[in-house]
């Protein structure tokens, strides 16, 4: 999506999340939705009977959007249940804005729920069978994301204790987000020194197992104009499906994120170093080190020494993952839509101890299946577009 | 009415059978396609023609998985020399032995039950 026409027609007006953790048993993933759209709707000054158009993902409704239209009894919502993972709600942020500029919609939300943790994963989201993959029993995600971490460090010298670093400074950012799961500092050695579960990849090198949902409300810049909220714009987005399986994954050092990253550069008019906050899909620690590389941050095999020292940590030399990420904060299983929520929040300035100063970009990079999907988006206020 | 068509990994099934590692190769991309499809996706053209790997490969990534109860077990991705990449596993030596490089050779292994699959062991030096 190129949003040429569409750029500065609509704006981010409202972000929440729901309840996160471990929610109380009965809670459904679409209750937790709802309860993230109902918080989003309120700080945006709205409410859910305001809304017409339903951006709508998740692993625990076949027919997502479908389901929400229930649930807020919109009948005539425009929908869009549009799945390509973690990554699904970059573009539907990018979906929802084209669909305003187009007139099919005014007041947009973008949701997610998931009750993994309460539920269990094999319940909420069941490995799907695959002839060429599943008689060898990776244990996935994270043997996807094993493999490609041992390639990066058979081809660049990339070290465990560097994959550990990402945990830590993650585990720091953390510390200063009040409703992150984790609240305990974290060492290189506490990484280490974990239950192994897919070589290289410890338990600690991977994401969380939370419940969660969260919401982004999207209107027009008319009716934006009406509320109460600093307006966050999208400037460009960008998509890249490199593959599904990760047998089928070319180069298992460079992914999508580097087209995905050029085109929402372009299409924002801004480099690397323009950005001021950077929360991109830390499900494993190599994510992140793949991503800063892939999207221009620092160059290909050197996103160890980059995220190594504090760099990437509060007070470092480039704020990544500001909430304490799917590493430390949350991660309910498609955790995109909280990096678009951090994002926001960072750019209207509201982020208390963890607030990266005087930011007024931020980029938003979704990562979907096993380093399959590759979604980018650049936000920024309202001086940026 | 039911077709008896060969579907795409009904074929990469009869070549297992036979002992042989069966593989597409696109005629007018001059490249082989892995995992097997209906046509080639990078010409767009109905141009598959199917080949018998000689089952000699390089391992390009590998990971130990350790499962809750049991001991670890080995899971890689191998680049066959005809130019595809497949998931297997290597056989034979503990998977922390398994290096990224090593030089691997096929063979069908044949659960009790289920359909057999390709996996691999060390090419001896």
């Amino acid at each position: 999506m190129t949003l040429s026409k569409s750029r500065g027609r609509a704006a981010i007006v409202g972000v929440a999340e729901s309840d996160l953790g471990q929610v109380t048993e009965g809670y459904s993933a679409m209750d937790l939705t709802a309860q993230a759209v109902f918080r989003a709707c309120k700080d945006a000054g709205l409410k859910t009977t305001d809304i017409d158009g339903i951006f709508c993902a998740q692993s625990q409704n076949r027919f997502a959007a479908m389901a929400l239209a229930e649930y807020l009894h919109l009948p005539e919502a425009y929908l869009d249940s549009t799945s390509y993972g973690g990554s699904s709600f970059m573009g539907l942020l990018a979906k929802a804005q084209e669909a305003i500029a187009a007139g099919l919609c005014e007041v947009a939300v973008v949701a997610y729920g998931s009750t993994q943790r309460s539920m269990g994963r094999k319940n909420t989201s069941p490995p799907e069978y695959n002839p060429y993959e599943s008689p060898y029993k990776p244990f996935l995600p994270p043997t996807a994301y094993a493999m490609a971490a041992a390639r990066h460090m058979h081809q660049y010298g990339t070290t465990r204790e560097q994959l550990a670093e990402v945990a830590v400074a993650a585990r720091q950012w953390a510390l200063l987000n009040p409703v992150a799961w984790e609240k305990k500092p974290l060492s290189v050695q506490d990484v280490l020194s974990a239950k192994m579960l897919s070589y290289p990849l410890t338990v600690r090198d991977c994401c969380l197992v939370t419940d969660g949902g969260g919401a982004v409300v999207m209107v027009s810049t008319e009716r934006a104009k009406t509320l109460k909220n600093t307006p966050i714009f999208l400037l460009g987005e960008g998509h890249c499906t490199t593959h599904a399986s990760i047998s089928n994954m070319h180069d298992l050092t460079v992914t999508g994120a580097k087209r995905s990253g050029e085109l929402a550069f372009a299409r924002a008019g801004l480099k690397p170093k323009d950005i001021d906050v950077v929360e991109v899909y830390d499900a494993f620690t190599i994510n992140t080190i793949l991503f800063l590389e892939d999207l221009g941050f620092c160059a290909k095999g050197e996103g160890g020494s980059f995220v190594s020292g504090g760099r990437i940590a509060p007070g470092g030399v480039l704020p990544v993952n500001t909430n304490g990420g799917g590493l430390s904060y949350c991660h309910p299983g498609m955790y995109g839509i909280f990096l678009l929520i951090e994002a926001v929040r960072q750019l209207r300035g509201e982020c208390g101890a963890r607030q990266v100063a005087g930011a007024n970009t931020a980029i938003a990079h979704g990562n979907g299946g096993v380093l399959s999907s590759q979604n980018t988006v650049i936000l920024g206020t309202a001086a940026t577009l | 009415m039911s077709s008896t068509k060969q579907s795409p990994y009904g074929a990469h099934l009869s070549y297992l059978q036979k002992g042989q590692l069966g593989y597409q190769y696109s005629t007018v991309a001059q490249k082989a396609v892995y995992f097997p499809r209906e046509f080639c996706p990078y010409s767009g053209e109905d141009c598959l023609e199917w080949r018998i790997s000689k089952g000699l490969g390089t391992v390009y990534s590998t990971s130990s998985v350790f499962p809750k109860d049991g001991v670890a077990y080995n899971v890689s991705l191998i680049d066959l020399d005809e130019g595809f990449r497949m998931m297997s596993r290597v056989e034979t030596i503990p998977s922390e032995d398994v290096k990224i490089g090593m030089r691997v050779q096929f063979k069908t292994h044949t659960p009790e039950g289920d359909d057999p699959y390709p996996v691999f062991v060390p090419v001896a030096a």
